[in-house]
């Protein structure tokens, strides 16, 4: 089981000793054009999770393949670019663009932008066209049946999801006003969790794709958790705010917490979970 | 960053109250105290994100951080003892630039903060001025004996005379009055912060004219390179 970093949780120029510490480092979201992000303030704390809006602040994919790319090659760590858009053309631009990188995160659920993105498998499908590399399709699980989406994305040629992106939500202040400037944002964290292990195990089951999966990760056994629900992957994402040193501290933790749990790897704990659909019932 | 490991653990030494706000000792352990006005990210204990906070006092042997509280994060550091362990990283940021003439200490509030440290670091002989909301706030006075202190509604800015270079924390109303009074000044901001070292994008300001990480840029700016684009800690 890989530790990466969930796309926007870390900027491996501003920090490269703790992107070294990843399996393979995820970039933030690149747009086509440059986008200055959301006004502050940008984030809030919440009853076991966080909100964000930071809105896709990036540089463009101009600058980014001219500029930030070729310094990433540099830290030794695999790379993943998250690439974003409006439109499948631009998803698929940004793909053809990208070579010598480990994996391409197709972003398709950022909660913080308003534009209305075409439907995930196009996405996917025009993407698919125009790259070799790896595609993973990072879906959101406030779909009604992410599983569904999972099926259209494998379909449309993706070669593993993400799951899952932040929530929408909001956070009021003491005077009952939005503490985000936008309004609304991102949920992450702990709160995460229950969610996404249940989106991991339903497209699990749906796909068999490999899956990286994030979403209030704070502890190896979090991890283990996902690797039961039928993760290959995971990324750690709001732990890394308060803890740099997660990624070595999870997976040390991951270790203990397969003796714990009698595996020999994490990948061994996914036979003792399935679908939380077709276990845990009762026979009549 | 100094760091690319885990938050150190560090004991309580103690702590006292300093008017409404708190005095919070930390023993250093392997920590350094960094330049005045650069922070570290202090664990709140049971809750999900750590804090900000510039550096007070360098005791020997310890760190000490002024709490003003004012959420749950901020109220659970009030209630350390000594003894409790909380995570601790830093020093983070830029802090105030010491290599100046005729330096002038003005704070606001919790902005006095930072300066107890400074002035320690500058020789302790410059002048301060404070400015607090009420008698009982001003009661934090007490860590820079000898500063000039008025209350509001006497603004701080008014005792600003000409001809200092100005070192200066505190709300952000104060800070804009102070860039416009002097526009050499060194200002201590503050914003939102989930973690400190660039991460998390949250803590951007308007500086040099664009939308900028103020852990990395800052804390402390010079007066000519911020906006308007300033959000005070929620």
């Amino acid at each position: 089981m890989r530790i990466l970093n969930a796309s926007g949780c870390l900027d491996a120029l501003a920090a490269p000793d703790i992107a070294r510490q990843l399996d393979a480092f995820v970039t933030k979201t690149v747009t086509p054009l440059p986008r200055e992000g959301s006004a502050p303030p940008r984030i809030a704390e919440t009853a076991s999770g966080m909100l964000n809006a930071i809105g896709l602040a990036n540089p463009g994919r101009d600058r980014f393949l001219a500029e930030h790319l070729p310094r990433l090659g540099e830290l030794g760590v695999p790379v993943w670019v998250s690439v974003g858009g409006f439109c499948a053309d631009d998803y698929a631009e940004t793909c053809s663009r990208l070579s010598d990188i480990e994996a391409i995160e197709l972003n398709l659920s950022c909660p913080n932008v308003d534009e209305a993105a075409d439907s995930a498998a196009e996405i996917v499908a025009a993407c698919r066209a125009a790259t070799d590399l790896p595609l993973y399709a990072k879906l959101s699980a406030a779909h009604p049946d992410v599983a569904e989406v999972a099926r259209a994305v494998a379909a449309a040629g993706a070669d593993g999801l993400s799951l899952i992106n932040t929530l929408r939500a909001t956070a009021l202040d003491r005077e009952l006003r939005p503490v985000l400037a936008r309004g609304s944002g991102g949920l992450s964290g702990p709160a995460l969790k229950p969610i996404a292990l249940h989106a991991v195990s339903v497209c699990h089951e749906a796909t068999g794709l490999p899956i990286v999966g994030m979403g209030g990760v704070q502890s190896g056994r979090d991890a283990l958790e996902f690797a039961a629900c039928g993760a290959h992957d995971v990324a750690l994402g709001t732990v890394l705010f308060a803890d740099p040193g997660a990624p070595v501290r999870v997976r040390a933790e991951l270790a203990t917490a397969c003796v714990d749990a009698g595996v020999a790897k994490p990948e061994d704990a996914g036979s003792l979970a399935k679908s939380p659909e077709t276990v845990r019932k009762v026979p009549a | 960053m100094q760091s690319s490991g885990s938050p150190s653990r560090l004991s309580v030494t103690g702590s006292e109250l300093v008017g409404p706000y708190t005095l919070l000792r930390l023993e250093r352990g392997d920590l350094e105290p960094g330049m005045p006005g650069q922070f570290f990210m202090l664990e709140a204990p049971g809750r999900l994100l750590p804090r900000p906070f510039s550096l007070c006092l360098a005791p020997p042997g310890e760190l000490a951080f002024l709490v003003d509280p004012i959420g749950p994060g901020t109220e659970a550091l009030c209630r350390l003892q000594a003894g409790d362990e909380i995570g601790v990283l830093g020093p983070l940021g830029h802090g105030y630039r010491l290599d100046v003439e005729r330096p002038l200490l003005v704070g606001g509030g919790i902005g006095i903060a930072p300066l107890p440290y400074l002035a320690e670091r500058l020789g302790g002989a410059s002048p301060v001025v404070l400015g607090f909301r009420s008698a009982e706030y001003a009661e934090a006075a007490a860590l820079l004996p000898g500063a000039e202190v008025v209350i509001d509604p006497v603004l701080v800015t008014e005792l600003i005379e000409p001809g200092f270079d100005v070192f200066a924390c505190g709300p952000e109303p104060m800070l804009h009055a102070v860039a416009a009074l002097c526009p050499t000044a060194q200002l201590g901001w503050e914003a939102p912060m989930a973690c400190g070292y660039g991460a998390c994008y949250g803590c951007v300001v308007e500086i040099d004219g664009a939308l900028k990480r103020l852990c990395l840029e800052g804390p402390v700016l010079d007066a000519d390179r911020v906006g308007a684009h300033v959000e005070a800690v929620a």
